[in-house]
């Protein structure tokens, strides 16, 4: 059972076939098993999730409708408000706060009867690529546990290759859904900008932060993002328009369609980038093109400047959203302080991490007086820059392609050196500053046996046309014509 | 832009920030921070003072709904005990001017 789809599942469960109770007992068997060893878990809600199971059987039994995820165990990532269950981020300084309110999409899986298994691990307030900036420890990589499962949602990409769930939710600032999905061997997507509610996602970088989907399948991933997506009156940055419906372009092919890859990121200007995951790129492209796809390389030049705009960028506006941690209405307070402004430095330097204080002061910096327009002003233009640049690219293609991460999962330790580290991001950054929606989709192996991640990225809400692409992929790398 | 960043300055971002640093703290922040704006001396070189700036990645301005009242749950006992320390359904600090020892 655990091999399966998210839709097998919920139509075993929706026929009778197989009872949600038992569903959710085969998955908390499969995290008993190996969670010791993988930690994808800051916390596993088991009486929640068999309670949870018992009212979708007492509906099925009733003959009630229930929903299209009805019984699919989920993991959520624990930067998103659950009512009633403890919200880390992974850090010490939201240690034990219990949210009075549920974001949006837990709302939405739960209407739609996914039963959620547990808070899953992620570098702290999602800032990282290896899950090691976690307060609670590092998330392992099923696929060899002596190597990190990217970041910073690598504990939402490491239960779904563990098989602990078929789903699980991840957020993506920089990359923090597709390179993790690339390195643990998962299908995770970055939606649209505006598509996802972020009621109740603990906000990192408000023009960046979006909710994705991460699952074994292409399938899953278009049924779970059409679950969460839709607008929401509670995020003012919610698109108030109704979505083009995806699962029926999943059949449709590439016949016809233009599929540029992306020559600075796919072997041109952009160093760093492992020869194999190049090659696998090369391959994935000369599939689509087999499958009567028109393949060409694109040149989108100012992509080579989307890591320097994002990392003063997404400090910056780090920087004001983390400024609400300061030990008075939430989370850790520092005692014995003798006045207010001692107690707020007191926690905040407790309470947050190396990584955190990195970004925080980065962002600080690059907005204070007589740096704004230097750092802050000229990284908001040249955002402008990126956009245009793939709005030309797209006027000649329908999507476009590149190595999700230019580098294969790696062992622990490998990249502690920040900079070195942030270079991690330099293929998914340019989707999150454009707004657009961008897949990773596993496609063969690279160094050592571990899996390479092709992403395909789209137009401004262009989600149709990057999951038809997406699932020609993967068929093309299940039958043995690609990887 | 082009200066490399001192520990001074360095020291000065964290106490804006309300982060205090130890001194070995000061010294590795100071390199990993120059570092990371060194990389970014590529987008000084760039002449873009005619393009305008992008805030938001998509053309959302001044969101309204309508106003009207809904019925929403009571959460304050719950948002009150979630705080470290609240009285009189208030949350409680520290004195604002009281004396470090």
């Amino acid at each position: 059972m655990s091999g399966h789809s998210a839709r097998a599942l919920a139509a075993s469960v929706a026929s009778g076939a197989v009872s949600a109770a038992e569903v959710v007992e085969e998955y908390l068997g499969r995290i008993d098993e190996r969670e010791h060893e993988v930690h994808a878990f800051n916390l596993v809600t088991a009486d929640a999730a068999r309670a949870a199971a018992e009212q979708i059987d007492r509906r099925v039994a009733a003959g009630e409708t229930i929903g299209p995820l009805a019984g699919v165990p989920i993991a959520l990532k624990d930067n998103l408000c659950t009512r009633g269950v403890a919200t880390t981020c992974s850090s010490k300084i939201l240690e034990g706060w219990i949210p009075p309110y549920d974001a949006t999409v837990v709302e939405r899986l739960a209407a739609a009867g996914a039963i959620m298994v547990g808070k899953t691990n992620l570098d702290e307030f999602a800032m990282g690529s290896s899950t090691e900036n976690s307060a609670f420890g590092p998330t392992r990589n099923p696929l060899d546990l002596d190597r990190v499962p990217g970041g910073s949602s690598g504990g939402s990409a490491a239960a779904v290759a563990a098989g602990f769930a078929p789903l699980s939710l991840g957020s993506d600032t920089g990359g923090s859904i597709r390179q993790p999905a690339a390195l643990c061997g998962v299908v995770g997507m970055k939606p649209s900008y505006g598509t996802v509610s972020r009621y109740g996602l603990i906000a990192f970088a408000s023009s960046l932060d979006q909710i994705g989907p991460f699952s074994r399948d292409v399938a899953d991933s278009a049924l779970l993002f059409e679950t969460i997506a839709g607008h929401d009156g509670r995020d003012s940055t919610s698109i108030p328009a109704p979505l083009e419906p995806i699962t029926p372009r999943l059949d449709r092919g590439v016949d016809g369609l233009r599929v540029g890859v992306v020559s600075e990121l796919a072997g041109g200007t952009l160093e760093g980038f492992q020869p194999e995951v190049l090659a696998q790129t090369r391959r994935a492209a000369e599939a689509l093109a087999a499958a009567g796809a028109v393949v060409a390389d694109v040149s989108v030049p100012s992509t080579i400047y989307g890591l320097s705009a994002y990392y003063v960028i997404a400090p910056a506006e780090a920087s004001s959203n983390l400024a609400r941690y300061d030990g008075v209405r939430y989370g850790h307070r520092e005692p014995g302080r003798a006045n207010t402004a001692a107690m707020m430095t007191a926690s905040r330097t407790r309470g947050f991490g190396a990584e955190v204080k990195r970004r925080i002061m980065l962002g600080t910096y690059g907005l204070s007086a007589g740096y704004h327009d230097a750092f802050y002003g000229k990284a908001q233009r040249v955002r402008t820059l990126i956009i245009r640049d793939f709005e030309r690219a797209y006027r000649d293609f329908d999507v476009l392609l590149s190595p999700t991460s230019p580098c294969v999962a790696f062992p622990f330790g490998a990249k502690a050196d920040p900079l070195t580290m942030y270079l991690n991001d330099v293929a998914t950054i340019p989707s999150n500053l454009a707004g657009h929606p961008a897949i990773s989709v596993p496609f063969g192996t690279g160094e050592d046996g571990m899996p390479v991640g092709v992403q395909v990225m789209a137009p401004m809400l262009g989600e149709p046309v990057m999951y038809q692409v997406a699932a020609e992929l993967e068929r093309a790398s299940t039958d043995g014509t690609g990887a | 832009m082009s200066e490399p960043l001192t520990r001074q300055e360095v020291a000065k971002v964290a106490e804006l920030a309300m982060l205090e640093l130890s001194e070995d703290e000061l010294i590795t922040f100071t390199g990993q921070l120059a570092a990371v704006l060194e990389h970014a001396q590529d987008i000084d070189d760039l002449d873009v003072g005619d393009v305008p700036p992008t805030n938001h990645p998509y053309p959302l301005t001044n969101v309204f709904r309508d106003d009207v009242i809904e019925e929403l749950d009571d959460i304050r006992t719950e948002v009150l005990a979630a705080a470290p320390e609240s009285e009189d359904g208030q949350f409680r600090v520290p004195p604002a001017l009281g004396e470090e020892d």
